[in-house]
């Protein structure tokens, strides 16, 4: 227990748009009504990440009420294609760019605005840390870097373009209140596993009691793939 | 090329629109943008990128290592073939050993040399394995107006029809009516952040990063267009930490700088209705504010 106090960080984050993208409905996106638990480690390997930590998500508030908002934006529907590129290089010459009266889509997305989150982790040691690797460390890292607002990259909310405003909340500090809502969310991607060759996606059953949304670990039979 | 930008950046973008249409929303038969809640017009961050874009594919005339790889057909399509220089690539280092094969690293790196925008906003390469993503170092958000916006609706005639059956149609009047939007006055608010992380991968360099503050400068003065009238920046706020990890949150530096209607405005109507307070008297140690306009 007393080891577990030491590895967990508590992070508050919001911001003005939020699209945690429901994999079903990725074309047109519609964003789950809460965020993820593998948003939520984007967040923190935002902050920090070595290989020798990996992060698990416990438990998210929701502070604000899920409200939406719906965009549609010119998008462009192709992909640079390898080949093409390998060709070129080659060769030398060649036409490369993308023309985006060519190959456009307007998408709708599905956002949710004016987010606040409050998310609960913990991380554990993998086997690529170091004799000198320890919790205590890392999680200091965390609260250094977390306190002063630096980062690896500026965390998002589900898409780059809605980006993250983050503080930690300190060990003992009064949490803010989440708001007063349950809610079953329904089957919810838990994360991706990057091990193989294709990510492999995980889903969990994703209840929201008074607010607060409880993560299971990796490991847990309630994560399945 | 070889030397990727040291320090995390944040700025602030301040633009404003006179009787036009900055951003129209397919959505709405090209209504400006409006968030409906608030009331106030919103730019998506692609459309902003899309300016960049065009700006730095005007200024260096689509030729590596400036090249853009989203182009526009309509300014751009004059060059279709062009010789690109090999270039050396130095593998070592990289944390090549995602599956996929050398072939998608190599291509990936070989991208980045030669597109700007690869280099600055990333792109995703077709690999059918999770592997050949450029993430780029600028991030940008939606851009929000100040105050809430009116879009007002205007019928407009033309004084000729498109096809000879409509002409037929009219009995020889041929006028057709049109609709345009605008939106009489705004001022809007974006951020962007720039990480110096995430340049060291895509080879963003000092040079990129001047063309980009170029860039937002000067980018609606080549825009210009019978739809979005006149627009104009207003004010490029950069914040400049002296690491690449940063010394205060993004918020709190944002925070520096409002912008509010002057007292005794209540309809703004021009860029000096309003007042641009810039707080550069308490920032973080660490941290600079560069005034590129404004």
């Amino acid at each position: 227990m007393d080891d577990a106090r030491k590895n967990a960080v508590c992070l508050r984050v919001w911001g003005d748009n939020a699209c945690f993208t429901r994999p079903e409905m990725k074309v047109e996106r519609v964003s789950y009504d809460v965020m993820t638990p593998s948003a939520a480690r984007g967040i923190l390997e935002a902050i920090l990440w070595k290989p020798a930590i990996r992060w698990q998500v416990t438990r998210i508030d929701v502070l604000k009420p899920i409200r939406w908002e719906s965009v549609r934006r010119n998008e462009v529907e192709t992909v640079v294609s390898t080949r093409n590129v390998t060709t070129t290089m080659s060769s030398g010459r060649g036409d490369l760019g993308l023309y985006i009266e060519e190959a456009r889509q307007q998408r709708a997305g599905l956002f949710l605005r004016d987010v606040d989150y409050l998310i609960h982790a913990c991380f554990e040691l993998t086997d690529k840390a170091g004799h000198e690797d320890n919790h205590i460390k890392f999680a200091q890292m965390f609260r250094r870097r977390a306190e002063k607002g630096q980062c690896f990259n500026q965390p998002y909310l589900g898409c780059r373009e809605f980006s993250a405003a983050f503080e930690p909340v300190e060990q003992g500090e009064e949490l803010p209140v989440p708001i007063s809502e349950s809610r079953d969310l329904g089957w919810m991607l838990y994360d991706l596993d990057h091990l193989e060759a294709e990510p492999r996606p995980y889903f969990f059953r994703a209840m929201m009691e008074q607010g607060t949304i409880r993560v299971p670990a990796w490991d847990s039979s309630e994560v399945m793939g | 090329m070889s030397n990727p930008i040291q320090n995390r950046y944040e700025f602030v973008l301040l633009f404003d629109v006179q009787d036009g249409n900055p951003n129209g929303d397919p959505d709405a038969g090209n209504l400006p943008r409006v968030d409906p809640e608030t009331g106030n017009g919103l730019v998506t961050d692609v459309c902003l990128k899309r300016k960049v874009r065009n700006y730095v594919g005007i200024a260096h005339g689509e030729q590596p290592p400036f090249e853009i790889y989203v182009k526009e057909k309509a300014i751009l399509n004059h060059q279709h073939e062009r010789a690109y220089k090999a270039l050396d690539i130095d593998l070592s280092g990289d944390t090549g050993k995602r599956k996929g094969g050398e072939n998608v690293e190599v291509a990936r790196q070989w991208m980045c040399k030669n597109f700007y925008d690869v280099r600055t906003f990333g792109a995703v390469m077709s690999t059918g394995i999770n592997c050949g993503q450029v993430r780029g170092p600028v991030q940008m958000s939606f851009a929000r107006s100040v105050s809430p916006v009116v879009p007002l609706e205007h019928s407009i005639t033309r004084m000729a029809v498109a096809t000879e059956a409509e002409a037929e149609k009219q009995g020889g009047d041929n006028r057709t009516m049109g609709r345009k939007f605008t939106i009489p006055y705004a001022l809007y608010r974006g951020h962007g952040y720039i990480s110096a992380h995430l340049a060291r991968q895509t080879g963003f360099s000092e040079e990129d990063l001047a063309l980009l503050w170029e860039a937002l400068t000067n980018m609606f003065e080549h825009d210009h267009s019978a739809a979005r009238r006149q627009m104009s920046m207003r004010g490029l706020y950069i914040f400049k930490h002296d690491n690449a990890l940063g010394h205060a949150p993004a918020h709190v530096l944002f925070d520096g700088i409002t912008v509010q209607p002057r007292d005794g405005v209540s309809v703004p109507r021009e860029f000096s209705d309003y007042q641009v307070t810039v707080n550069d008297t308490g920032l973080p140690q660490g941290v600079t504010l560069l005034r590129q306009v404004g």
